[in-house]
């Protein structure tokens, strides 16, 4: 695509067919700075059926234009229908920038629709920025299992693509009072993109278990708990909090706690709001799991752990007398976490 | 049925150092693995392979130090692994690596029709996810990504079934050969090589196929096919060590108080709702 | 089952196995080794002096391309107290002349090279397979057991090299459970230095190499010995005693060289290093009397597995080395009869005896008593000898003729003369 006719900022606007999704509202958000700085349009693309509510939730949160495209085909996301509607909107109206959630959804489409354009795509951005001058947008992501950030630039091809990481950039406020278009697209289905079907949603079995990755508060546990029936301790200040209870290797080893809740380098990268460890010492193998989190407060009765070092704040003494005290006090004041 | 499985050689990151002086990644001395979510790949091919018979493939995008993963690969029980190797793939990003991807798969056509490819869904280094989608894209193929599960596969019909799970739900789909599929860690357990096929590894000559085979386009390729480039590299900045505090006996509810007050005063804790609605 | 027959099935990819898989490899012969570890080398450890005599045989001008770090010019013995090192030290022009006799090397790295030259000449080694057991059929080993799927391999004969530790000379009940006085524990740390450092502190030139064997207080009156090798940009120290020592005084090994390394004498050697890796491992002390078996029907036992080292003279590798040597010459005469049967093998024994081998195993049989029911050869002779030579060395108002008694009279007080006299016979014999 022609570098020179490209203007415009463009989003994805994940949904689940009644609202859109968290990352959405948080490209919005970023795309308005974007959009600011460039001088330019905010515009968001939304697939789907009978979605036109979405759209003008979307003008709320900051589109100035909808490009929708409603059919029957798009009750549910599939990828090759979806990837032709999105290309023929982006080849339509060529915006300079195309931004995308990094959810499954998110990074299923982006890779076919960069491919498609091919143009250049930057997968899982935690930061984004635009150089006026240049218009060109500088997307850093984490790499190397998040030891080293890298910045990218697309220079020769437009649109700049880039997927972005849920639950990190600012959810923008709602202004009912903001107004918008909404264009109606209608990309024409062709054969090719009906035949992958989507058969049936499976039910969850009940044993998914608690998302960490979500969560905005985690109690984890280590081998300093002693005895199993300590999670249950930890359990009552994460229900106090909000928040799930996580684990470093030894307690799942031993059998205290599910691998579902295994944090560190072979269980789950996690970035709550808060981190509380308790009696974890803070081996390398559980810290490059959850060292990105906002806060840290580590609880263990050896004032040498090396946990003590990557953490907000610590206290060093017995656990057991610690959390259940902890617990009282988030209750007594009803505590909650800020946004970020 | 001809499958073939896209592996990528990687620094093993879990032993990756910084340097404290340059402030750059210390890549030497660090061991090169086979992609670990690649190896279920593999393991996935592997039962294909018994399920349904045919040939597994392994292909391989990599200067020729990448040879030792392919070895490895064969020692899991495939039949042949081809190394793309070229000066021209050089500083490739996934724009260009899919494009040569694309190409081994034409080539591989020759051999016996590709009906199945099987990736993992990203690399612990790049951690992108954007390859298997943009091959699927170039060769057309039905794409499939966060698979968990092949319940089935009919190969009268050439049709494939497979289980998706995404943040929200799990999806049955049912999609022609041929496919591309990504599959989750959770789908299976790579096996333990048997003594047969690792010493038919210690054997065998990995296939070598540079530009000039593959029919390579060079402004497609490398670092002049890539549209997206490296402006900079840092280190993810150390956290710093924050306050200790002491609990001798008794003092815990004096502690936890400072704390708490400490994190409400920099907003971090909001006080009077409840900690549910946050 | 694997469907095809080897020849020679090697267990172990360590110096003795390498050194039996290349001449039999190049002789044409089907030679698989199975190696535990990840890649050979890879679970090999040893102070770090490699003799050229040994490798020369195998691949003549190896040192030409091999990964060697300093070729060793000179070599002490410092005798510690805690306070005063005696040091008795030999430098010669002639060892600075090529070919040189003895290198410092790294394990992994040499023997990841030297496997590497046996597969060039047809060996095949497969790496991250344990050999678990043998197959017998009609009293002869015809096979090995792996842990892997169809892990089965048969041949015509096995040679046994699986190290200090060998699963198989047990399996096989040529030795029971090492004993604790059997075997030595060592630990060693590599220290990264600057070249030029090195260089300076052990007065060397370009690829020159020092060796330092360090006895007495050091060892905190355990039977051991402590060692300072000069690599090209790091030092190899380590400390070992025996495993029945350590029991004794239940030091734990990382202490003992942790004390080591902060000795006065010491230290300064090392100052301002930066420590890279550490290492440990067990070094095969078994009496002459008790040494397995090293042969039988359908199988040969090699290096360490089969005990062979001489800890005295710091020698062991070559020893694993040049017994696989011989253990493939005994089956290349085995192959030429057709005859794999314990007679035929027997012929290996008869060439572990001619060799340095079992001969300076001999000679030394009785060391190692020796040194157990002499401790004072770690705890007072130190001491009283450096009493004495400082007396000698301290200049002050004393006449030398009183220096003398006085001496004397300390060396008494440490020990009684007809004591030291027995002593002196006593080594003297276990050496000779």
């Amino acid at each position: 695509m022609q570098n020179q006719d490209s203007t415009g900022v463009l989003v994805y606007l994940e949904h689940n067919k009644t609202e859109l999704a968290g990352v959405a509202k948080e490209l919005l958000g970023v795309g308005r700075i974007l959009t600011d700085k460039l001088s330019t349009k905010l515009a968001g693309v939304l697939i789907g059926n009978r979605v036109e509510s979405i759209a003008h939730e979307a003008i709320k949160f900051g589109a100035e234009i909808v490009y929708m495209d409603e059919n029957e085909i798009f009750e549910n996301y599939v990828n090759r229908p979806y990837t032709s509607a999105v290309v023929s909107i982006v080849k339509k109206y060529k915006p300079e920038i195309f931004l995308v959630g990094a959810t499954t959804q998110g990074r299923d489409l982006a890779g076919s629709v960069a491919t498609e354009l091919k143009t250049g795509l930057t997968a899982d951005c935690t930061e984004l920025d635009v150089d006026p001058n240049t218009r060109l947008l500088y997307s850093t992501r984490p790499t190397f299992g998040g030891n080293l950030m890298a910045t990218i630039l697309c220079e020769t091809k437009k649109p700049q693509m880039a997927t972005v990481r849920p639950r990190v950039l600012e959810m923008p406020k709602p202004d009912a009072a903001r107004k918008g278009e909404i264009l109606t697209e209608s990309y024409t289905i062709k054969d090719r993109d009906t035949k992958v079907r989507l058969l049936e949603f499976i039910e969850s079995e009940g044993q998914e278990g608690p998302d960490l990755e979500v969560a905005n508060v985690i109690v984890a546990g280590g081998r300093g708990l002693g005895d199993p029936k300590n999670f249950a301790i930890l359990k009552e200040l994460a229900d106090a909090l909000g928040g799930e209870l996580g684990s470093s290797r030894p307690p799942v080893e031993a059998g205290w706690i599910g691998h579902a809740n295994q944090i560190g380098q072979t269980g789950l990268t996690v970035r709550p709001r808060l981190y509380i460890a308790c009696g974890i010492s803070g081996a390398i193998q559980h810290t490059v799991g959850m060292r990105n989190s906002d806060v840290i407060i580590a609880i263990n009765s050896d004032p040498d752990a090396p946990i003590f070092n990557i953490a907000t704040y610590g206290i060093t003494g017995d656990l057991t007398k610690i959390v259940p005290v902890m617990t009282e006090e988030v209750k007594k004041l009803r505590l909650s976490i800020s946004k970020r | 049925m001809h499958t073939v499985v896209c592996i990528k050689q990687v620094p093993d990151t879990t032993s990756v150092r910084i340097n404290p002086e340059t402030n750059a990644l210390i890549r030497e001395g660090v061991p090169s693995i086979i992609n670990p979510h690649d190896l279920h790949a593999i393991e996935e091919a592997l039962r294909i392979k018994e399920r349904f018979g045919g040939r597994v493939s392994v292909i391989s995008m990599c200067p020729s130090q990448g040879e030792k993963s392919l070895k490895k690969a064969i020692s899991y029980g495939i039949d042949e692994a081809y190394l793309l190797c070229d000066r021209a793939f050089a500083g490739a990003d996934t724009l260009a690596t899919t494009y040569v991807l694309a190409q081994a798969i034409k080539k591989l056509d020759e051999i016996e029709k590709v009906k199945l490819i099987l990736c993992g869904t990203q690399a612990i280094d790049g951690e992108t996810g954007q390859v298997g989608p943009g091959l699927a894209t170039r060769l057309g193929f039905s794409q499939l990504t966060y698979i968990t599960n092949i319940p089935d596969l009919d190969i009268d019909n050439q049709e494939i079934t497979v289980i998706r799970k995404t943040e929200r739900a799990r999806e049955k789909l049912r999609a022609p050969l041929p496919a591309l599929i990504t599959l989750r860690d959770e789908a299976n357990e790579i096996r333990y090589s048997s003594l047969k096929d690792l010493i038919r590894s210690e054997r065998y000559k990995v296939i070598f196929w540079p530009k000039t085979v593959l029919g390579i386009d060079e402004s497609q390729t490398g670092f002049k096919g890539s549209p997206t480039k490296v402006f900079k590299t840092y280190v993810t900045p150390a956290r710093e060590r924050g306050e200790i505090l002491s609990s001798e006996e008794g003092r815990e509810r004096k502690a936890v108080a400072e704390i708490i007050e400490r994190l409400i005063t920099t907003g971090f804790f909001v006080e009077g709702n409840d900690a549910k609605s946050g | 089952m694997v469907d095809e027959k080897y020849d020679v099935v090697i267990v172990g990819a360590g110096p003795a196995g390498i050194s039996a898989a290349i001449p039999l490899a190049k002789a044409g012969l089907k030679v698989i080794v199975l190696e535990r570890g990840e890649y050979p080398g890879s679970k090999n450890v040893m102070g770090g002096i490699l003799y050229r005599h040994a490798a020369d045989e195998i691949i003549p001008g190896f040192y030409k391309e091999a990964p060697l770090e300093r070729h060793i010019i000179k070599q002490s013995i410092w005798i510690m107290t805690k306070g005063s090192a005696f040091q008795v030290g030999y430098q010669d022009l002639a060892l600075d002349r090529e070919p040189y006799n003895s290198y410092s090397v790294f394990r992994a790295n040499f023997d990841n090279w030297y496997a590497d030259k046996a597969k060039k000449v047809g060996a095949l080694i497969v790496n991250e397979t344990v050999v678990e057991g043998l197959i017998a059929e009609n009293g002869r080993i015809v096979g090995v057991k792996t842990g892997r799927p169809d892990g089965d391999i048969r041949c015509d004969v096995v040679v046994i090299a699986d190290g200090v530790n060998s699963l198989l000379v047990r399996y096989l009940g040529l030795r029971s459970e090492l004993t604790p006085d059997s075997v030595t524990l060592a630990v060693k740390e590599i220290i990264n230095l600057d070249e030029a450092a090195i260089n300076q502190r052990f007065s060397l030139t370009g690829l020159q190499g020092s060796t330092i064997e360090l006895v007495g207080e050091i060892t905190q009156g355990m039977v051991g010995i402590g060692f300072i090798y000069t690599n090209r940009k790091s030092i190899s120290i380590g400390i070992g005693a025996l495993v029945s020592e350590l029991k004794r005084t239940l030091m734990r090994p990382y202490e003992l060289l942790d004390s080591f390394k902060s000795h006065p004498f010491v230290s300064p050697l090392i100052e301002g290093g930066e420590n890279r890796e550490y290492l440990a491992h067990m070094i095969p002390e078994i009496e002459f009397n008790k040494l397995p078996k090293p042969y039988g029907s359908g199988f040969l036992v090699a290096g360490d597995a089969a005990g062979f080292g001489n800890v005295v003279h710091r020698e062991g590798s070559n020893l694993a080395m040049t017994s696989g040597f011989l253990a493939a010459q005994t089956i290349l005469r085995a192959k030429e009869r057709g005859d794999y049967s314990e007679n035929s093998l027997s012929y290996y024994k008869h060439l572990l005896e001619r060799s340095y081998i079992l001969k300076d195993m001999k000679k030394y049989r009785n060391l190692k008593k020796y040194l157990e029911t002499h401790k004072e050869i770690f705890t007072v002779y130190p001491y009283m000898l450096s009493d004495a030579v400082r007396e000698l060395f301290v200049v002050d108002k004393v006449s030398k003729k009183e220096k003398q008694k006085k001496i004397i009279k300390a060396v008494r007080q440490r020990r009684p003369i007809c004591k030291i006299l027995k002593d002196l016979y006593h080594g003297f014999r276990a050496f000779w």
